[in-house]
């Protein structure tokens, strides 16, 4: 690099209409490539956020989500027998049995949406100390009340406290609203275990248990004897938190991907933006590349200026992209998780690895934009190139 | 005094579209160290392209151009490219500087290509800018000097690496007569006081009347 920086800072800054134009370009899309990845990674980070490592869920084996997994009451009784589930002071083992199932309710904008319904257990209190009323209080175990996450509230119809809402041939009381540590919690209604069964005639069929063990490291024990029982050979037990991240990875990657192709499809605009840039620059600047050569400067030298140029022009479009697609932060969206066919709200989450990837695309941009252009300016002969005054 | 420049039965011509365009024909020409020649002659005679082979820009289809003992006609581009950046000082009609840098930076330029430190570069362009009594412009941009100072800042940019041969063509031809006979003046102290070479293109009498000698070009002839 013998033609030093400052040559292609000041030459950008010299021909503001065109670079400008380009950085918006980039700027665009690499927003677009941040917002996407962000996504992703929120959903991500929610769904972790669901789960804790010190819980234990049992799920069906071939079941691809809570929704599909069934645990039969025989099974259940099995596994609460197993050892090493902690128990209460009154010697109950700390298990929630939850029915999870999915209504359709009417979004505030119009339109119906899938959303989750939880049956818990008294237990769950225990189980997830995370789970905090922020208003009203909690359902009343034996009746038909719900208790609803805080990312529910405002966007469905008579999802607010003292409203009621009909599913399952009943209307439901709303009687206080939680919140869940930004988990996938937060996008449910949660009633009486009891309750969510009688109403959908589930008998004592339900579709996971969570429970809790004596010690965290106790779960290689636990999930020997578990594998061990063959009445239990359709059925396994998963840290919940690993159960929850298995779960956003679908999703996560889905969105990653259509993500990816959709910004590359963009980039090939900016690129082809920063090239007609580039071109431009090299045709103006023909005698000056002619007389940076007389000077001595080697070919390979004028190539490293004019891609050094493109790459920053690249690199600031980045900058901007990335500092806009930050202030997503600050809003949560919501989407059908694809696994559970179910609504889930999140917030959009940076990363540093986000912000490098990002820098990556960009720069990518810059020189594949940069190098068709730096090769004619490398490529000029220089008898002709200062002729052309 | 020896020659220091020995062209030698040089032959030069450009290809246009299916023709080829004979522009020199087995020219010769000794120059001696110290020397200050003017080359003149009609438009299109060849003077540019005599130049430019000296310089080491352009090579001849045939013959030998040898400066102090090396046959630059022979030598690789990205070696030509090398031997231009430590011997040979480039003067332009219009200047050439690069109008996003400044004076300084524009002769510090050609010492980029050098191991000089930059505190040593710096030295070596403030000694040139004097020289050329630029020394209190250094900071401009070529945009904000006029047309005899940016042909100074030219000369300083072709003096700072100390080449053994200075080449301007047509040096004086876009300034107004004041300007120009402070840049003959320059050259000509150049060649008296620092022993520099020169070859000088030029159309105008007066400016080739500086010079020692005056060679002529016509249609590819020396004459
Ligand atoms: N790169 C090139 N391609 C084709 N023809 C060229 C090229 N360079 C020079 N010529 C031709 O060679 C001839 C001599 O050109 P040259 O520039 O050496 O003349 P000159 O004596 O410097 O003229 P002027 O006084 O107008 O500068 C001209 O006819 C010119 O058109
Ligand atoms: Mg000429």
């Amino acid at each position: 690099m013998k033609i030093p920086i400052k040559y292609s800072l000041r030459n950008f800054k010299e021909r503001k209409l065109t670079t400008g134009i380009t950085i918006v370009g980039i700027a665009m899309v690499v927003f677009v490539f941040a917002a996407v990845l962000m996504m992703a990674y929120g959903i991500e980070k929610t769904l972790v956020q669901t789960g804790s490592d010190e819980n234990v869920i049992i799920l069906r084996k071939s079941s691809t989500g809570e929704i599909s997994s069934i645990l039969p009451p025989d099974v259940q009784n099995i596994v609460s027998s197993l050892p090493y589930i902690a128990k209460t002071s009154g010697n109950i083992p700390i298990i929630s049995y939850e029915p999870v199932v999915i209504i359709n309710l009417d979004k505030v904008g119009g339109g119906l949406s899938n959303i989750i319904v939880r049956g818990v257990s008294p237990e769950s209190i225990i189980l997830r100390p995370n789970v905090k009323l922020i208003e009203g209080r909690f359902f009343n175990f034996g009746a038909r009340e719900l208790i609803v996450g805080k990312s529910l509230v405002g966007s469905f119809q008579n999802s607010k406290i003292g409203e009621q809402i009909k599913f399952a041939g009943g209307y439901w009381k709303i009687v206080g609203v939680f919140e869940a540590s930004g988990g996938g919690f937060e996008s449910e209604f949660w009633g009486d275990s009891k309750q969510v069964l009688d109403a959908f005639n589930r008998g004592n069929t339900v579709s996971t248990m969570t429970l809790k063990l004596n010690s965290a490291d106790e779960f290689p024990l636990f999930k020997k004897e578990f594998l061990r029982d063959r009445r239990l050979k359709e059925f396994e037990p998963k840290i919940e938190k690993v159960y929850f991240a298995e779960q956003s990875e679908t999703m996560a990657m889905f969105i990653r991907i259509l993500g990816i192709v959709v910004t590359v499809i963009f980039s090939i605009g900016a690129t082809i933006g920063a090239m007609i840039t580039m071109y431009s620059a090299v045709a103006n600047r023909t005698v000056e590349i002619g007389t940076l050569r007389s000077l001595g400067f080697k070919r390979r030298n004028i190539l490293a200026a004019f891609l050094m140029e493109s790459l920053l022009v690249s690199l600031i479009g980045a900058g901007i992209g990335i500092v806009l697609a930050s202030a997503l932060q600050f809003f949560s969206i919501s989407t059908l998780n694809y696994s559970s066919f179910a609504e889930i709200s999140f917030k959009f989450a940076i990363s540093p690895s986000i912000i490098f990837l990002s820098l990556i695309f960009a720069a990518l941009m810059g020189i594949l934009g940069g190098f068709l252009p730096a090769v004619r300016a490398a490529r000029m002969n220089i008898i002709k190139a200062l002729r052309s005054i | 005094m020896a020659a220091i420049i020995k062209v030698k039965d040089i032959n030069k011509s450009y290809q246009r579209d299916n023709f080829v365009v004979p522009v020199l024909n087995n020219i010769s020409l000794d120059v001696e160290e110290g020397e200050f020649i003017a080359l003149m002659g009609p438009s299109g005679s060849g003077k540019t392209t005599l130049l430019n082979l000296i310089a080491g820009i352009d090579k001849p289809d045939k013959g030998s151009i040898t400066v102090a003992d090396i046959n630059i006609a022979a030598l690789s581009e990205s070696e030509l490219a090398k031997w231009r950046s430590h011997n040979v000082g480039f003067v332009f009609q219009f200047y050439n500087l690069i109008p996003v840098l400044t004076a300084f930076e524009n002769v510090e330029l050609p010492l980029l290509l050098t191991n000089l430190s930059k505190k040593e570069r710096k030295e070596h362009v403030v000694a040139a800018l004097t020289l050329v009594g630029l020394e209190d412009r250094m900071d401009h941009y070529p945009k904000q000097l006029s047309g005899g100072q940016e042909q100074r800042v030219a000369i300083a940019r072709a003096i700072v690496t100390d080449p053994i041969i200075i080449v301007a063509d047509e040096p004086t031809g876009d300034l107004d007569k004041k300007s120009a006979d402070d840049i003959l003046l320059l050259l000509e102290r150049l060649n008296s006081e620092y022993k520099k070479t020169i070859i000088m293109v030029t159309h105008d009498p007066n400016a080739a009347s500086k010079a020692h000698m005056q060679r002529h070009l016509d249609k590819g002839d020396l004459v």
